[in-house]
């Protein structure tokens, strides 16, 4: 799935332009960011503006455990990608499958956060300003986790199926790169979330 | 002349009534500011202000208007010069003129002055924006706070213990002795703004925000302005009437104002009624039981010229009509009609009309 | 290159059932169709909400009148600017970009077809849905029908609280839907651009359309995704007891003015700057001149997009922020006229020394220059913070707002219909009634939009069903309303060219206007698979350097 490659007659260089599935993701990326930025903007205002209600110290925990989960996940996905472009499918489909356990383990982790929160604390989205905001912006990223590891998981299934190779790799390509691209807002949403909003 | 030659001429011709138009306009408006009596301001005209911020607005606006002025005539000259020098002719059909792709000098040369207007023009809105919104607020100043409410005005003078609604009393200012009116602008629900032309621009009430403004108006009478900004069904009728009064009157206004509640007893069995259904739930009237807020102070609702923030004048029958069925003067406003029988409603409409 | 395609005759239409033809229609992912689609489509709401107008412009004809209801009224207005914005300029745009931008840089088609078939249905369907709203509205005590918040929705208007039913869930959700229609439009305009131009065409060699799309579709990237971001914690706010925007909560007003105008102002940049890419193509066709300076035009559009970001709260001059933030306004605001200006220069310098032939495309255009200098200096009366106190959510800006819309960007597409319709359907737009519709128009469009900057200096604010008699707004208010039915005519006598053309009009051959971008290279209408070899360029006019090999710009560029 590469560029065109057309020689011109009197002209050395090869026409080469950029692969549009990778274009086309960078854009998505973008547009993606935007979103985000304006979630993480509405978390930063209202840090400190709650009238009523729990406050992030006092019941929020930081996840380190299902961070390394998730960012783990990005490396993952980065080898197996490696493996499939040298044809070494079987290490690509045990690495793959290991970022699909990673980024569900990091589902999981979240989903017992709510849960505590919600049980324990009694924190939920209409709570307070605070628990809006919270929930928005995490529940946001989850969501995009949640639709990468559904994407995941059908090239998984693809690949079990023996349809997944080399020739393939451009694609798989642009696929974990919207899957760094969840991790990387994990980052930001982390460092707003436990680190400055506390 | 050549066909072609004729629809250029036509083309210039169109832009020539273009502007006659708009000259012809803005002469219109230019003879209402020249017609409107003192005293009385009908034509709420921002080129006619009475008040220091305005003023400065006003002048500040010459100084822009001069400036977009000049472009303007420069620019359409040009455009309207190549249009016509270089038409198509019989002359020049047959052959494709110099093809010029750019000129760095020119690019520069256009590039650059407009960089400077921008930061004359910048240098001037700076200047004015500090004047008008970091003025000091001098011990003289009268102080109000203004609430918006859908769909009305609520006025509390906090340093001299009064309540109104709608109609603004202030004090006219002397610029030897200014006693301007700094205003604080709360919100009861959604976004308003208050905007009198010729007094002062405009500033938004927003909910859950403080903001201020202020006049210091130089020539007595009736201003008038109205909400602008879209705050629900009826903000088409959330005027605002502003009494620039000399300091007796406004010293008069005052007392008056601050007077409790008028108790004729003669209108017992109205201010019955009043007290009896769900009317104090929403207006306060000093000395009965009525408390609310959620509608306009009615204490002195006779000393005011007009009904439901301007919608209609203050006549007995009007006030009969406003509480039997609102939606006829104001439809979407919050006054429920209060379906009270003929006997009751006109013994309150007696009553309302003692509270001067 | 060569110019010897052949195009496929539409003869073989004949004998199919309209079954047949409808079903193609609708499932097509050629670029030509969907862009057509779009055209049409926002075609269609360009009447209805022109009709919104009418109506408008009707009740406020005398004051107190009762044509309609104050309710109504304050849905007329909230339609009328959502369906012009999301469904008429939006769309429009799209399809003109979906048609053009593979011809003009010798593609087949968009990088992603299908991605742009399904970009064209998600904004369909927020378009149906918002206009069922009409009839789906009811909510509770029968409150809803079509959303009367504005088309900004302003919070807390927006909220539960003040907005009970569900006429605005009706707003957000066809507006994000249709959102993310035009983000995926955007993800294929920039991907066609990057990784789909034929051999030889560089990017500096590209038509400036191609350069404008590509500025305009980054810019809507992270220009929706704020509004569709607003519009989820509206949501949130709506259904889940969120609190963004909740007042009583200790929420921020503001903070949905911040987040909307992000999306608002560098909205309207992207709507201008296609109309500044047909601009750019028609211009120096009738004058017979190349553009005036294309790397600067390039330049200043890349400009334009960048600085247009940070001029947002100009819409927000009167909501008391400090005098340190309204002067960064309006000074960044004033800096975005620079780079505009320029290109009016630019364009002002094709024309300088050429050879004009005034034909209806060139009319519109040369209409367009005059009404957008005037709409850029009442812009600039409006960025000073001061001057904004008194002329903000007044009919000043509302006039202001439709001379760049009207004046400027209907006047670009009118412009670029009578330019590319022969392209897209093979005949001739007649001449005869684009004149009869140009002059119409322009007399309508001056007589209202002129006007009606004047009861705003008068003082009458916008969004109001009604307004007092003896404050001098009577007469000119009645003359704003004649103009609108003088401008509503000239529509339908465009409409009707339209129509008769694509029957009666003369043929219009691959190249009427004697042009030089690459669409000009292929049949009218182009066939299916666009061009039959790969086109290899040298320059920035390939099609001038075929009819004029012994000057050809590849000497000079």
């Amino acid at each position: 799935m590469s560029a065109i490659t057309t020689s011109l007659v009197g002209t050395p260089a090869p026409w080469k332009l950029p692969y549009r599935g990778r274009v086309g993701m960078a854009c998505l990326i973008i547009a993606e960011s935007a979103i985000f930025t304006i979630f993480v903007v509405a978390y930063l205002f209202y840090i400190g503006k709650s009238l009523t209600g729990p406050t992030p110290r006092e019941v929020l925990e930081t996840p380190i455990f299902y961070t390394i989960c998730l960012l783990s996940s990005s490396l993952t996905i980065h080898f197996a990608g490696k493996f499939l472009e040298r044809g070494k499918r079987g290490p690509f489909l045990s690495l793959w499958l290991l970022t699909i356990v990673l980024g569900g383990l990091f589902m999981y982790g979240t989903g017992r956060e709510w849960h505590r929160l919600i049980y324990e604390h009694g924190l939920t989205i209409s709570t307070n300003l605070f628990g809006t905001t919270y929930y928005s912006l995490v529940g946001l990223h989850a969501f995009h986790v949640t639709a990468g590891l559904v994407m995941l998981s059908i090239v998984l299934f693809f690949g079990l199926a023996g349809r997944v190779g080399p020739e393939q790799s451009a694609r798989v390509d642009v696929l974990s790169l919207y899957w760094h691209f969840v991790d990387a807002v994990w980052v930001v949403v982390f460092t707003v979330v436990y680190i400055v909003g506390r | 002349m050549t066909k072609k030659d004729k629809t250029e001429w036509r083309t210039v011709a169109a832009r020539v009534t273009g502007i006659l138009v708009i000259l012809t306009g803005v002469l219109l408006a230019a003879r209402m500011c020249v017609a409107s009596p003192l005293g009385d301001h009908p034509i709420p005209n921002i080129f006619d202000p009475r008040s220091t911020p305005a003023d400065a607005l006003n002048q500040h606006s010459h100084f822009v208007l001069a400036i977009t002025g000049l472009i303007f005539v420069v620019v359409f000259t040009l455009l309207a010069y190549a249009i016509l020098k270089f038409r198509q002719t019989t002359a020049n059909a047959d052959r494709e003129p110099a093809q010029v792709y750019g000129s760095t000098q020119i690019e520069l040369a256009w590039t650059i002055i407009p960089i400077l207007i921008v930061v004359v023009l910048f240098l001037a809105v700076a200047r004015v924006i500090h004047a008008v919104q970091d003025a000091p607020k001098p011990a003289t100043a009268v102080e109000v706070t203004a609430i918006g409410h859908q769909f009305w005005w609520e006025f509390r003078y906090p340093g001299l213990g009064l309540v109104t609604a709608n109609e603004l009393h202030v004090p006219v200012s002397d610029p030897a002795h200014p006693t301007p009116t700094f205003l604080k602008l709360l919100s009861a629900d959604t976004d308003h703004s208050f905007w009198i032309p010729q007094l002062a621009g405009k500033t938004d009430l927003i909910p859950n925000r403080v903001n201020e403004t202020w006049i210091d108006p130089h020539e007595t009478g009736l201003f008038l302005g109205q909400c602008a900004q879209y705050c629900g069904t009826q903000h088409a009728k959330m005027l605002l009437r502003v009494y620039v009064d000399n300091p007796e009157e406004f010293a008069a206004w005052v007392s008056a104002q601050r007077q409790p509640a008028n108790q004729n007893e003669k209108e017992a069995v109205g201010r019955h009624v009043f007290e009896t259904t769900a009317c104090l739930n929403c207006h306060a009237v000093g000395g009965t039981n009525g408390t609310g807020r959620f509608g306009p102070d009615l204490t002195h609702l006779m000393s005011r010229h007009t009904l439901a923030s301007g919608a209609a004048e203050n006549t007995p029958e009007n006030l009969r009509l406003w509480i039997e069925n609102p939606d006829a003067i104001k439809p979407g406003s919050l006054m429920p009609a209060m379906k009270l029988s003929d006997a009751d409603l006109d013994a309150l409409v007696r009553y309302l009309e003692t509270l001067r | 290159m060569s110019s010897d395609v052949m195009a496929i005759q539409s003869a073989d239409a004949a004998g199919r059932s309209w079954t047949e033809v409808l079903h193609e229609w609708v499932t097509t992912v050629d670029h030509k169709r969907l862009g057509i689609l779009y055209i049409l489509y926002a075609l269609i709401f360009l009447v209805i909400g022109g009709v919104e107008a009418i109506v408008i412009r009707i009740q406020l004809m005398h004051p107190h009148n009762d044509f309609v209801s104050p309710q109504v009224f304050n849905r007329m207005f909230t339609m009328h600017g959502t369906t012009m914005i999301f469904f008429v300029a939006m769309p429009i745009m799209f399809g003109f970009a979906n048609y053009l931008v593979p011809l003009m840089i010798g593609a087949r088609d968009m990088a992603f077809p299908r991605l742009n078939a399904f970009s064209f249905w998600l904004t369909a369907l927020g378009g149906c849905l918002l206009y069922f709203s009409f009839v789906g509205g009811s909510g509770l005590y029968g409150a809803g029908n079509a959303p009367d918040v504005g088309w900004w929705a302003y919070a807390p208007l927006a909220s539960r609280a003040f907005s009970p039913g569900h006429s605005s869930d009706y707003w957000t959700i066809a507006l994000l839907v249709s959102g993310f229609g035009s983000i995926g439009t955007a993800i294929n305009i920039i991907a066609t651009i990057l990784c789909m131009r034929c051999p030889g065409m560089q990017l500096s060699r590209m038509p400036l359309l191609a350069w404008l799309n590509l500025v305009m579709s980054g810019m809507v990237l992270i220009v929706i995704t704020p509004l569709s971001a607003a519009q989820i914690m509206l949501l949130v706010d709506r259904y889940l007891g969120g609190h963004f925007f909740d007042t009583q909560a200790g929420g921020s007003a503001s903070l949905w003015m911040h987040f909307f105008w992000i999306f608002g102002h560098p909205e309207v940049y992207v709507l201008i700057i296609p109309c500044f890419a047909f601009m750019s193509e028609i211009i120096p066709v009738f004058s017979r001149k190349p553009i005036f300076g294309y790397p600067v035009m390039v330049g200043a559009t890349v400009c334009i997009g960048f600085v247009s970001m940070s001029v947002w709260a100009h819409h927000m001059f009167t909501i008391g922020m400090n005098s340190y933030a309204n002067s960064f306004f309006a000074i960044t605001t004033m800096a975005v006229g620079v780079p505009t200006g320029i290109k009016i220069f630019n364009w002002l310098g094709t024309m300088w020394g050429g050879r004009i032939q005034f034909k209806t495309p060139m009319l519109f255009c040369v209409g367009f220059l005059f009404q957008f200098l005037i709409a850029g200096l009442t812009g600039i009366m409006l960025s000073s913070a001061p001057f904004d106190w008194q002329l903000s959510g007044s009919y000043f800006v509302v006039a202001h707002f439709h001379y760049v819309i009207v004046g400027g960007i209907l006047f670009a597409l009118f412009a670029a219909f009578y330019y590319w319709y022969p392209k897209m359907t093979g005949r001739m737009l007649n001449e005869g009634l684009g004149k009869l519709h140009f002059w119409l128009f322009l007399i309508g469009f001056h007589l209202t939009f002129d006007l009606m900057h004047i009861p705003g200096l008068l003082g009458m604010p916008r969004r109001i069903y009604t307004y007092e008699p003896g404050r001098g707004w009577e007469t000119l208010n009645l003359l704003v309303t004649i103009g609108a039915f003088v401008q509503g005519i000239a529509t339908l006598v465009f409409v009707a060219n339209l129509v008769i053309s694509y029957f009666k009009g003369a043929k219009a051959g691959n190249d009427p206007w004697d042009a030089w971008t690459l669409e000009w290279s292929t049949s009218s209408p182009p066939p299916a698979y666009n061009f039959a070899s790969t086109p290899t360029v040298a320059s920035r006019r390939p099609l001038w350097d075929l009819k004029h090999p012994e000057d050809p710009d590849s000497r000079y560029e």
